[in-house]
């Protein structure tokens, strides 16, 4: 990729982080940096298109430390849990073997698992030596008679953020639009509810999650052309030019999807977060809102009156258990408010955010919700959090899996709210696996045991949160 | 996920009594099994079952099948005659037989229901051995009273265990008490459930504090799955001696390991003077602290580095399967010291037990709360586990039908365990054993790990028509 395409991504005029110096694509700083490349991030992105080959073109370590490493999930195929990678050798390096081997590893794929198609994730040994992945995807595509689409996301370009954006911009450019969405069948018409058709942008489906929000779409008759990119198909993904709305969900990732959508179909667009029920309902709303029909608007919210009036109820025991617990969120950019409204809506307490990936606009939604007196955390290394759960003296440490071992060896209770984790919280139906997750951790017995003293040795303070700041020196 | 309520605080303590006229799948052990287990312990020693030729046939198996082991085991075969006529004689010849036979350090001589019922008197058959055959004085017998109408095999194995001890260990004269005598000796009375892996824990702990454990009985020297050097022995090939057994009351301490056994253990004490500590089973954080706070008062001497090392590797598994196990619900059936051990591990980390059912009571349900303990058999855990939505469920290997019917996983626990290798030697004790069980039992959940079900909208052109599970290597099968 050319310097002159990798700043035009890194231009994304939709963005507010645009305006700062301080972006979420800002430059990684050597010595002190956590948190994944452009490839990861491109990987992440499409990965869960359950039904194209992933071919990882690159050396064993890109695929064979990230292949089947998602939480996502898929309602069909399953191609996607298959790592596929060139596997590049040293021989392949210097004899400029690379092209080759990949036109030959795109034959494998469709002739052992007949995709519909293959996407080629171009990475940082075979982006120095020079291969000409465009050229390579070209051919065989020619060859084969299967699209085969080139992700130019070599790691060294930049962060992962910026790796999401080369994913959106790779569907963009070479997918979406190349196919009219299936015309709806009689039978799944009911009288007087005009179907409606929408995209999701950023929705991953983690651990089935999206299959909570899924079945109230359908009540109200809104169609969901394609998920980009949890349980999507690639013909889905072809289709998303003819949405009437698209929805950002919780994550700034792929907004250049859905700006460029915007200019080159006129597709209004709109963020929202299926985390908590004020969010959920708030995302239903807005779909009404931008598709601009009264009936639908209607029915949205006596759909929303029920589903709240139901859940409300059902949460009331678990209410009673978490209310007025004290909660530090670590997690990046949007979802540093999405979760918060989830956490209120269960009574519990905030008491500080991470906002290292958040935008200004994110971090100004924060203080609406909670207020001027939240800590920001801009910081998120072991010894500013374990500090922060100290000073504030949160019962729970809310963030990525990363995380959790920092919040075990300190003795404090974590809940994993990334993509690896293994149960969906979205919608309304997934606030009551959050709140038996969160009480799980919480009201667990065993952090009485782990911090309590050996009885031969009762006057020492061992994991007492005292000694948190040694402890978080020592990570 | 609707019917997790929190169990109030207080719902148990009381034992829900057995009421049904059949037992259903069983899950009781007889007495009399556990008193031969008891004998099995001790070097050199053979169990005679008094009862006719089939209990001890029932009991062979059960202890094969268990330790896949050859066990040494006899019958005084009472018959139709002796069973009605008066089976003494019968003690007495099978008693000559062994000791002509094998001559063995100590016999067991444990009751069944049969001769219970006809009314036996082996005290006297005893005495009455002696007066016929005194030549056979270097042969120690136990006689003890464990008839499997009452009680079960922890209870049988602890009457005998206090049988062994009051006919091995002398009389102390008040005035000159023996006790401490030993300083370095520890004695430790082991109960029925503890594996020869748990004993090898004991052991070993004991000895890492500079002091000498003697283990009654011990099974880890007999049973513990040994490839010997003599191809056959009709007598136990390891255990404690009964020359050592008869050094107890000049110990430094008596541990009981197992709250069947704790009654046993003031019976010495006030028989010794030896000071008596005792112990649930050695699982779960608590417990094994206070064991090592008791070994380091006892000698005096620091926790050595190695279990201080092992306790953080417990504190850190249990902070890794909490997230499994925490809210988990288990059905769990044992006799009472097991099931007890488990409940408490398991409530210590958050699981909730749901359904426990023993086969008889026992000492050890007095300490347990908020569990819903009922006397039953593996029906009533079946059915118990079901209504209250188990997701675990602990017991021997007659549970792996229950549990495929609940469709839940089985965590095999106690006698007896014939569709594992290896079940015997498990190790349940200690900071390692108890991380190890947490693994496994943390595993278990995972791997029922309950999947949201894919909803496939009405609206959806995905029209997939590649079936799922059509790759090689394909792993949605979930």
């Amino acid at each position: 990729m050319k310097a002159k395409d990798i700043a035009e991504l890194m231009d994304e005029p939709a963005c507010e982080h645009n305006k700062k110096e301080k972006s979420g694509c800002a430059k990684p700083k050597p010595g002190a940096t956590d948190g994944g490349c452009a490839f990861d991030g491109a990987q992440i992105a499409l990965l869960p298109i359950a039904d194209v080959a992933h071919v990882v073109h690159g050396p064993i370590a890109c695929a064979g430390s990230s292949w089947d490493n998602r939480g996502t999930r898929s309602s069909g195929p399953t191609l996607y849990r298959i790592g596929m990678t060139t596997d590049l050798t040293e021989q392949d390096v210097i004899m400029g073997r690379g092209e080759k081997r990949l036109f030959h590893s795109i034959k494998q794929a469709v002739e052992d698992y007949n995709p519909p198609a293959v996407f080629v994730y171009n990475t940082c040994v075979p982006a120095l030596i020079g291969d000409d992945v465009d050229a390579v995807c070209k051919t065989a595509e020619a060859r084969w008679g299967v699209p085969v689409i080139p992700v130019d996301a070599a790691g060294f370009y930049g962060t992962k953020n910026l790796g999401n954006r080369i994913a959106g911009d790779a569907m963009v450019k070479y997918v979406i639009g190349h196919r009219e969405p299936e015309p709806l069948p009689e039978s799944v018409q009911r009288p007087g509810i005009k179907v409606h058709d929408v995209n999701l942008i950023g929705e991953y489906n983690i651990a089935g999650e999206f299959w909570y929000v899924l079945p109230l779409l359908d009540e109200l008759g809104i169609r969901v052309l394609c998920t980009l990119s949890g349980d999507a198909r690639f013909h889905e993904v072809q289709t998303m030019h003819r949405a009437e709305v698209n929805m950002m969900v919780c994550s700034k990732a792929m907004l250049n999807v859905a700006r460029k959508l915007q200019e080159r179909f006129g597709t209004p667009w709109f963020e929202g977060s299926f985390y908590g029920i004020t969010d959920t309902s708030q995302a239903l709303r807005d779909f009404a809102r931008c598709i601009g029909d009264d009936d639908l608007s209607q029915r949205t919210e006596a759909l929303i009156e029920r589903e709240e009036q139901r859940i409300r109820k059902a949460l009331e025991p678990w209410r009673q258990r978490l209310d007025g617990k004290r909660v530090l969120l670590y997690t990046g950019g949007v979802k540093s408010w999405s979760v918060i409204s989830a956490l209120q809506d269960l009574g519990m307490k905030v008491v500080a955010t991470g906002t290292k990936k958040s935008t200004e606009e994110d971090k100004a939604r924060i203080r609406e919700l909670m207020g001027d007196d939240v800590k920001m955390l801009d910081e998120g290394n072991p010894k500013a959090l374990l500090t922060t759960v100290r000073d504030y003296q949160a019962d729970i440490l809310i963030a990525g899996g990363r995380n959790m071992y920092t919040a075990l060896k300190a003795r404090i209770p974590f809940l994993d709210i990334n993509q690896e984790r293994e149960f969906g919280y979205a919608g309304y139906d997934g606030m009551l696996e959050l709140v038996r997750q969160l009480a799980l951790t919480i009201e667990s017995p065993v952090w009485q045991s782990v911090r309590r003293p050996a009885p031969w040795e009762a006057t020492a303070s061992q994991g007492d949160l005292l000694s948190v700041q040694e402890a978080g020196a020592g990570l | 996920m609707n019917n997790i309520v929190k169990m109030a605080p207080g719902q148990s303590g009381v034992i829900k009594k057995r009421k049904k006229a059949l037992s259903v799948s069983p899950l009781k052990t007889s007495q009399t099994v556990g008193g031969a287990l008891a004998v099995l312990g001790v070097a050199r020693a053979v169990p005679l079952m008094h009862g006719s030729q089939g209990c001890t046939a029932f009991a062979k198996v059960f202890f094969v099948r268990h330790f896949r082991e050859p066990v040494p085991l006899q019958t005084t075969a009472m018959d139709q005659v002796s069973s009605v006529m008066g089976a003494d004689d019968n003690i007495v010849e099978a008693l000559k037989v062994i000791c002509e036979k094998s001559a063995p350090a100590l016999i067991g001589l444990v009751t069944t229901g049969l001769a219970e019922t006809q009314g036996a008197d082996i005290k006297r058959a005893v005495g009455e051995f002696r007066k016929q055959y005194p030549q056979f004085v270097g042969t120690a017998v136990t006689a003890v009273n464990t008839p499997d109408f009452s009680g079960s095999f922890e209870s049988g194995f602890a009457l005998t265990v206090k049988g062994i001890l009051q006919t091995l260990v002398p009389e102390v004269d008040p005035e000159a008490p023996r006790a401490g005598l030993r300083h370095k000796q520890i004695n430790v009375l082991c109960g029925a459930n503890l594996s020869p892996t748990d004993l090898e824990f004991v052991a070993e702990s004991i000895e890492s504090f500079g002091l000498r454990p003697l283990l009654i009985p011990d099974l880890s020297g007999s049973l513990d799955g040994h490839l010997a050097d003599e191809p056959f022995s009709p007598v136990t090939t390891g255990g404690v001696t009964v020359a050592d057994i008869a050094t107890a009351g000049e110990s430094l301490a008596t541990l009981a390991v197992g709250e069947s056994l704790h009654s046993c253990a003031q019976w010495l004490e006030k028989h010794t003077a030896v000071p008596t500590h005792c112990f649930g089973h050695l699982m779960g954080l608590e417990s094994v602290d206070q064991w090592f706070h008791t070994l380091s008062q006892l000698s005096g001497r620091p926790v050595p580095e190695r279990w201080v090392r092992q306790r953080k590797q417990l504190q850190d598994a249990m902070l890794d399967t909490h997230f499994m196990l925490g809210l988990s619900r288990v059905a769990i059936a044992s006799d009472p010291d097991m099931l007890t051990g488990f409940t408490r591990l398991l409530q210590g980390m958050g699981a909730e037990v749901v359904t426990a059912v023993v086969p008889t009571q026992g000492p050890a349900l007095k300490t347990l709360h908020d569990v819903p303990v009922q006397v039953g058999d593996l029906e009533d855990l079946e059915m118990a586990a079901a209504a209250s939505g188990a997701q675990l469920l602990l017991t021997n290997s007659h549970g792996a039908e229950s549990a495929e019917r609940l469709g839940i996983p089985l965590f095999r626990i106690g006698f007896p365990q014939y569709d594992v290798v290896g079940g015997f030697q498990r190790c349940w004790f200690g900071y390692r054993g108890t991380s190890q069980a947490l693994f496994d039992l943390a595993n278990l959940v995972l791997s029922q790990h309950h999947e949201l079900e894919p909803y496939h909208s009405r609206y959806s052109q995905k029209h997939d028509a590649v079936p799922a599970g059509s790759y090689p290597g394909d792993v949605s099968s979930h």
